[in-house]
This record gives C-alpha cells, structure tokens and sequence, in this order.
C-alpha cells in the first residue's frame, strides 16, 4: 500500500491487515512508554485545508507516538491564504522533505490529485476531502464495532452485524467511507435519512434505507447505530433548504432517551464528533454507558498509528 | 539442498536442558517471566515453562509467560518491505524486577535480539534480562550472546537455517537449507 484515499480501494485482507495491526497499536497505547522508535527520521506533514481538531491531533499523537516527526500546517496563517495553490504548496513540502502527507480540503477529489499528479514523491493519507471519502474515520469505526461486536460476528469481519447510519448522509464523507468499508467487510448497513439528506442514487448502493429512526428500530435489528453531525456548513442555504426545522429533525431522526431503551442491550452508540447534543443526539444518549464515542476517539489514535506504520516503515515503493 | 540437523527427540532433550539450566543458574523459578520472540520463539516459550512447571510445582506456566513483538524496533525496517506486527501478551503482573528469558528458534546476527532488549525496555523493567535460543547459529554483527543454547549449529552465512514447530509447521525438525549451486539463494 503506498497511499490510502478511499476506503473503496480497500480488499477485504488489506483492511482486516489495518484492523489488526491497529490492534497492536493500541496494546502499547496502554503501556508506561507509549512511544514506539519505528518511525524514527521519518516526516509527517498534516496539511489541512478545513478546520479540524479531533481527527488533525489524532494523526499528530499517532505519527508522534511512532517518532516520526510532525509538521503541522493549516491554510490559516499560511500562504494559502495569500492564494498559494495546492500544487505549490505540495511542491514546497516536497522540496522540504517529507515522507508522508495528511491531507484534509474541502475539495472532493484533492487527496487523490495530490497522490496521483506526481507534485510528491512520499505517501498520501486522505483525512477527508469534500463530501467523498475520510478512510480513516470509517477505519476506527470498524475497529471499534469489531472490538465490541467481534464475537457476535461469524468471521474475523464484521460478518452478520448490522450497521445502522442516521443522520446527513448526504453531505458525510464519513457516510461513505463506511458504507465501502463495511460492506468490504461484511456487516449489512442501513442508512437512516429523509429523502432530501440521501444523495442521488442511493438505490443503487448495497444498503437498506428507512426516513425515521422510529421506523429503522422497528424494521431492523440494529447492532451499532452510528448518529451522523448535520453539516450546516456543506448545507448550500442552510438547513433550511434540506429539512424544515431542528425541532422536526430531531423529533424523526434524533437519538433519545425513549429510542435508546428500544434498542438490543448489546448495541453500542457512536458518532464521529463533533456532536451537535440536542439536535441529532440527546445528552442522555452521548453520556449513557453504550456510548463509544469517547472510545472512538482513543482508537482513532491506534487505527492512525496502523496506517502510518502500513504506510511509511517499508521502504520505498516506487 | 536440505539436511535435518535436529529432530524432535534432539529438540526436546535440548528444551529439558535448557529447562533445568535456567533454574540451575538462577536459583529456582521464582521470579522467572519467559518471554517468546513471534513467530517461534512463543511456543518455545511455552515449551519451557511447561517443563519447568513440571519439576518446580509452584510455577505456574501460564502467567509466567508472554510474547515480545519486536517488529517496530528492528533496525532494518526501511530495507524491506512493511512486515506485519506480531502479538504481544505479557503477564498480568508485569515484568518489573523479574528475571526476563527471552526464547528464540535461531540466535544468527544479534539483532533480532538487540530490538528484542529495546521493546522490554518499553514494557518495564525486569531485574536482569536473559537469552535462550534453540540454535545458535553464529555469524554475529552485535556483541551479544546467549545465556542457553540448544545447539550450537556451524553454518555458511549463505545457508538457512529453518526450525519447524509442531505448533505450526505440524513436526519438530531444524534443517539446513543450502542454496542449490545456479539457484536462488
């Protein structure tokens, strides 16, 4: 693997290979030394073009953590900002050495450009592009249900389960990365949206789809629900113009107290963050003990460190 | 070409061996963590502990043993291809001032072994650290070297040397592979 920009180039090996080693990765997460020499002399750059917290420290703790060194550069405060363009940017940090870039734009398609236009010669990690692809979420995501659900399935994936998406699919990049991976990976996934937030197409897509979380609990059983943020900044006209008020949208899709009690006791909540509390999850949801989400996020760290590691320890592939 | 060196009554009378050197040398069992390098130096591991349980009652084999990955300190990793990582399980109790064995099929150039002493360093820290390997193989890079060894095997630095476990190979047998003459290496 020299690069990792969507989930759909994933094989089933070539995921199961990421799932486990991020399981390695996260023993020594638990350790009094949680540094590992691996990378040592190697560069990160994180370029990130769209605001980030979680998913922007979480390449920076992975890539740190396997000593490789991080540099960190967001289009505020640089010259992107004066107008500068990708490929200038990306020929800079060539110029400047680096091993592997993690690159996050708001422009569907921009890692793949990067990886593809021959401007670098190291790896690229897609941290999410436009309304495409953000391999990595859908990747700790898998972990995560593995690592709660791995029993109930009937292989080493996630064979038999059933994965549950609420929410903005059509703006989620993350959506779509899941959807890939998880069918890659053998779960069945049902997606949970007014027509006006499913993309164009979504028949054609190896899914289920129901328009109300109160009809989803109903028709299916439901393993791992996984509530998606509505993305107001992706919304051309706001919210306004996909669904008719937050009170309706969380009246049909938001996640409550009364629905969590109608799900299996084993199913386990999650959410990529950021969360909007009130809109599509409640505070007693978020909080309750079958939440994940703030385990997602220590995962993330195991799942990077993974594909960092696939990525860049071998040596050069040309 | 290939010759056996070692069958699985030759490794088992080494394991004994070694077994009973490792309490001669330290006293006992007590204290004694035995940690295997993946992929065969784990079940080695367990072989040892298991005898050692058998004439020390009070060892108890099961949480006297791990595995040591030592695939992310090898110092060859940007040479070759990404290896996957192996497991690492270490006693619940931890390795902090315990006597570490590290078990090994083949000890050739030390440094399988040096990695080995920087990942304990990693987990904790053991009152001493020593090595066992069921074949010594030589041709060493790094000044290290074994505290038990099965054989003491001379080879050419072109040879392989190949141990197989019951485990996970099906037999018990180290044979030698020499390259054939005009074929790969």
């Amino acid at each position: 693997m020299k690069h990792l920009l969507s989930t759909a180039d994933l094989t089933r090996d070539e995921a199961l290979h990421i799932l486990d080693t991020a399981q390695e990765m996260a023993k020594t997460q638990e350790r009094e030394v949680r540094k590992l020499p691996t990378l040592r002399g190697k560069t990160v750059v994180n370029l990130f073009f769209e605001d980030s917290t979680r998913t922007r420290i979480s390449f920076e703790v992975a890539a740190k953590r396997l000593s490789a060194d991080v540099i960190n550069f967001s289009a505020k405060g640089s010259s992107v900002s004066k107008g500068e363009s990708l490929k200038d940017t990306a020929l800079t940090l060539e110029a400047m050495g680096s091993d592997g870039i993690v690159i996050r734009h708001s422009a569907s398609g921009a890692a793949e450009r990067l990886a593809t236009s021959g401007w670098i010669q190291g790896s690229v990690v897609n941290a999410g592009d436009g309304t495409h692809q953000h391999p990595t979420q859908a990747l700790l995501d898998a972990f995560t249900i593995r690592r709660h659900l791995g029993e109930r399935s009937d292989s080493t994936g996630l064979d038999g389960l059933t994965v549950t998406l609420v929410g903005d699919i059509l703006h989620s990049r993350v959506a779509r990365s899941n959807i890939h991976l998880l069918t890659t990976l053998g779960a069945s996934v049902v997606l949970v949206a007014p027509p006006t937030l499913l993309p164009i197409g979504v028949e054609t897509w190896p899914v289920r789809v129901a328009h109300t979380l109160d009809e989803a609990l109903d028709a299916f059983d439901i393993d791992a629900l996984m509530m998606l943020r509505i993305q107001l900044e992706r919304m051309s006209g706001g919210g306004a113009a996909f669904f008719p008020s937050p009170a309706e949208y969380s009246r049909l899709l938001g996640l409550d107290a009364a629905r969590l009690a109608r799900l299996p006791s084993h199913a386990i909540i999650m959410h990529p963050g950021p969360m909007n509390r009130g809109l599509e999850i409640s505070a007693e949801a978020a909080d309750s003990p079958r939440s994940v989400i703030v385990e997602q996020v220590s995962n993330g760290v195991a799942v990077r460190m993974a594909v960092l590691y696939l990525l860049l320890a071998g040596e050069a592939e040309l | 070409m290939t010759g056996a060196v070692m069958d699985a009554p030759d490794m088992a009378r080494a394991l004994t061996r070694i077994a009973h050197e490792i309490l001669e040398r330290n006293g006992g069992a007590s204290g004694i963590v035995l940690l295997g390098i993946p992929t065969r130096g784990l079940p080695l591991a367990k072989r040892l502990a298991a005898r050692i349980a058998a004439v020390e009652p009070g060892f108890d084999a099961e949480a006297c043993t791990g595995a040591i990955d030592i695939t992310m300190y090898r110092d060859d990793l940007r040479r070759q291809p990404t290896r996957s990582i192996g497991e690492t399980t270490l006693p619940q109790a931890g390795i902090d001032d315990e006597v570490v064995v590290l078990v090994d099929d083949v000890f050739h150039t030390g440094r399988t072994v040096r990695a080995a002493l920087d990942a304990v360093k990693d987990v904790g820290r053991p009152r001493s650290v020593q090595l066992a390997v069921l074949v010594d193989r030589g041709h060493r890079e790094l000044p290290i070297r074994a505290d038990y060894v099965g054989k003491n095997l001379p080879t050419a630095q072109a040879e392989k040397v190949r141990v197989m476990l019951d485990e996970i190979d099906g037999e018990d047998a180290v044979v030698i592979e020499r390259p054939d003459a005009g074929g790969e290496g």
